[in-house]
């Protein structure tokens, strides 16, 4: 309990941190972002609008303590402000709207590199030398050295492109209305396939490499001598002695690599135009929408926090030593 | 932190520190470096970086004058007189990756020699003085650890002026705290040791400590780090200015890459436009990851392998004996 416990303060620090950080930046920054941004507005701003915008970003030259303290309030309490490129839609809005799409990628091209990733880690750690070890861990380092952005080009330019197979844009066919039924389901997925399968080639080779390394140190165990001395089938050896144990830190690596599926497949959501929080994101930067921008980022931070946390209620039940700890 | 998702420091055992750890930092710095020089992956990879940083040198040489400039009709396919064609606009590709090597490699090996400078002073200085200072900075670190990366590059890039120096310093910002966490793990381990304990007796200064007698224990680990940040920086160095983040008036392969999609020569199907910069990238990380991967097989003699396996499909040693 005390490990949870200070794990959640732990959390709840970073998520101040980054609050502050985010009240920070426009005030330190040089030059005048309001400025900037009513040029790109066209003037559809009251004047109380662009004066509370101003107070916001910190550029009216107030006391900086008490706006600090009105600033945590409205951010707990959920209130963003206003974006200003899809004026005058609430933050928080454009948010809720760009989460699902996200998630849905993200968790996909997850689940389906972790398991496909240990699953050969093990079975390469396993029949350690053999070809699986020899070929895949250089193959995917190789993969993997190329920038994330460019094989989705890649890839995007051969199936969208050259062979015509695959959706170009978008998460789902223009003209389709959202809705629970089959033809809805399966366009959302034609639409899913590309972006999570080059998420999953990219991050496979870390998973892979990463259980193999720890299954190699697992494997030299003396219960694994002691199964075998036993007469246990090697399938059950490998599965539920070594690779039970060789799991743990790839559990911990899962909760980081959540940052990854909110933030990182910000490279995945543009390439592939996928209408999720990434490319909400770069198009809040592109357009000078700093309410929107700022809002972004700390809806990412509290997303990773609170899947650390998930992973961390796992973590203790995985592992019982962390709950003395 | 880095969109790449094959992050070197998995390649090395992330646990908590096992015997393998602490052989490996008793391997020294120039020992290590004879042994990388008769290493057939370590000699690879070097070959191919000392390449690229020949080409990016003699860049200049080989292509005099503005390599933006406009040579041709937009759009040629690669023929004698351009090698790798043109671009939409009717620049030379091989002039525009040659002459961005020069600023890719550059941020590149800057924010990931940074990252780790930062990496090493914040790790030792917690390791060594522990107690509060160590809560402190470990509690920094981790935070830092914690908050995504890329969306804190791109929320940076956009409030801050810019230019190459901010790509640097924004890389460095995003990229300093996990090589700090594996240097204090590496040198609470060194701290413990009796040539610490005896330095310290023998009246030495902190400062000296640190760096004449832990630091030089730990050079395998600062390596593979380091190895490590270059990776990330010209990983995401590339990211930050494909989506136009960076200076898109410098030319380096992340514009090349960025001017390639904002073109549109992707949707035209002008495949050599964007092949040449994402190749590079890809080339030099690779060179990289395989002098990391060489450090780390010397070091970790676990990770070697073993000189019988091939032939054996059987596991452990019981398995073995009863084929037999």
């Amino acid at each position: 309990m005390s490990f949870l416990l200070r794990r959640l303060g732990f959390y709840l620090l970073a998520f101040w941190a980054s609050i502050t950080l985010n009240f920070l930046l426009p005030r330190l920054m040089p030059g005048d972002p309001v400025t900037r941004m009513l040029s790109r507005s066209q003037q559809r701003l009251e004047p109380q609008q662009v004066e509370a915008l101003r107070t916001l970003m910190g550029v009216d030259g107030g006391p900086i303590i008490p706006e600090y303290f009105a600033y945590l309030g409205r951010i707990l309490t959920g209130d963003f402000g206003m974006s200003i490129s899809r004026f005058p839609t609430p933050v928080s809005e454009v948010i809720a709207s760009q989460l699902p799409w996200t998630l849905l990628l993200g968790l996909t091209s997850l689940i389906i590199a972790v398991i496909l990733g240990n699953l050969l880690g093990i079975l390469a750690a396993w029949r350690r030398g053999g070809f699986l070890d020899s070929i895949a861990p250089p193959l995917l380092v190789f993969i993997g050295s190329f920038p994330y952005f460019w094989l989705a080009m890649g890839a995007l330019y051969i199936f969208g492109i050259s062979m015509g197979v695959a959706p170009m844009r978008h998460a789902f066919s223009v003209g389709l209305v959202p809705g629970f039924n089959l033809v809805f389901i399966l366009d959302v997925a034609a639409h899913l396939i590309l972006p999570a399968l080059t998420i999953v080639l990219v991050s496979l080779g870390g998973w892979m490499l990463g259980m193999r390394n720890t299954m190699i140190a697992t494997n030299s165990e003396d219960y694994i001598l002691m199964a075998e001395a036993k007469g246990l089938r090697p399938h059950r050896i490998m599965l539920n002695y070594a690779a039970r144990n060789a799991m743990l830190p790839s559990v911990t690596s899962m909760g980081m690599s959540i940052g990854f599926i909110v933030g990182g497949a910000l490279l995945t959501e543009v390439v592939f135009a996928y209408p999720g929080v990434g490319y909400q994101l770069l198009g809040a930067v592109q357009g000078l929408d700093y309410p929107l921008m700022q809002g972004m980022f700390l809806t990412i931070t509290a997303a990773v926090l609170i899947a650390n946390f998930l992973v961390d209620l796992v973590y203790v039940r995985l592992d019982p030593r962390v709950r003395k700890g | 932190m880095s969109q790449n998702a094959i992050d070197p420091q998995t390649l090395m055992a992330e646990e908590p520190l096992d015997e393998s750890t602490v052989n490996r930092a008793r391997v020294s710095a120039t020992r290590l470096l004879r042994t990388l020089l008769r290493n057939g992956k370590a000699m690879a990879g070097l070959s191919i970086i000392l390449v690229f940083i020949i080409l990016a040198l003699l860049a200049p040489l080989l292509f005099p004058g503005d390599p933006a400039r406009i040579t041709s009709a937009g759009a040629s396919t690669p023929s004698l007189q351009h090698l790798l064609g043109t671009t939409t606009k009717g620049q030379d590709v091989l002039g525009l990756t040659l002459w961005g090597a020069r600023s890719s490699l550059f941020v590149g090996f800057a924010a990931g020699i940074f990252s780790t400078v930062i990496g090493v002073l914040v790790g030792l200085s917690g390791a060594y003085f522990g107690r509060g200072l160590d809560e402190v900075l470990s509690l920094v670190t981790n935070v830092f650890l914690l908050v995504p990366g890329l969306p804190l590059l791109v929320i940076l890039a956009a409030f801050m002026p810019p230019g190459l120096g901010t790509v640097i310093v924004v890389l460095v910002i995003t990229g300093w705290a996990g090589s700090a966490r594996v240097m204090r793990s590496q040198a609470m381990s060194i701290r413990g040791k009796d040539y610490v304990a005896a330095a310290l007796v023998s009246g030495e200064r902190p400062l000296r400590i640190m760096i004449r007698e832990i630091l030089p224990n730990m050079a395998s680990v600062v390596m593979t780090t380091l190895l490590g940040c270059i990776i990330g920086s010209i990983g995401a160095q590339a990211g930050l200015e494909f989506l136009g983040l960076g200076d898109v008036n410098t030319i380096s392969w992340g514009t090349n890459l960025f001017w390639a999609t904002s073109d549109g020569s992707l949707m035209l199907g002008q495949w050599w436009i964007f092949v040449p910069s994402g190749l590079a990238i890809a080339l030099v990380a690779f060179a990289l990851a395989l002098c990391n991967y060489a450090v780390d097989e010397i070091t970790n003699p676990r990770l070697r392998r073993p000189k019988h396996a091939t032939k054996s499909t059987a596991a452990t040693t019981v398995a073995r004996k009863e084929e037999k």
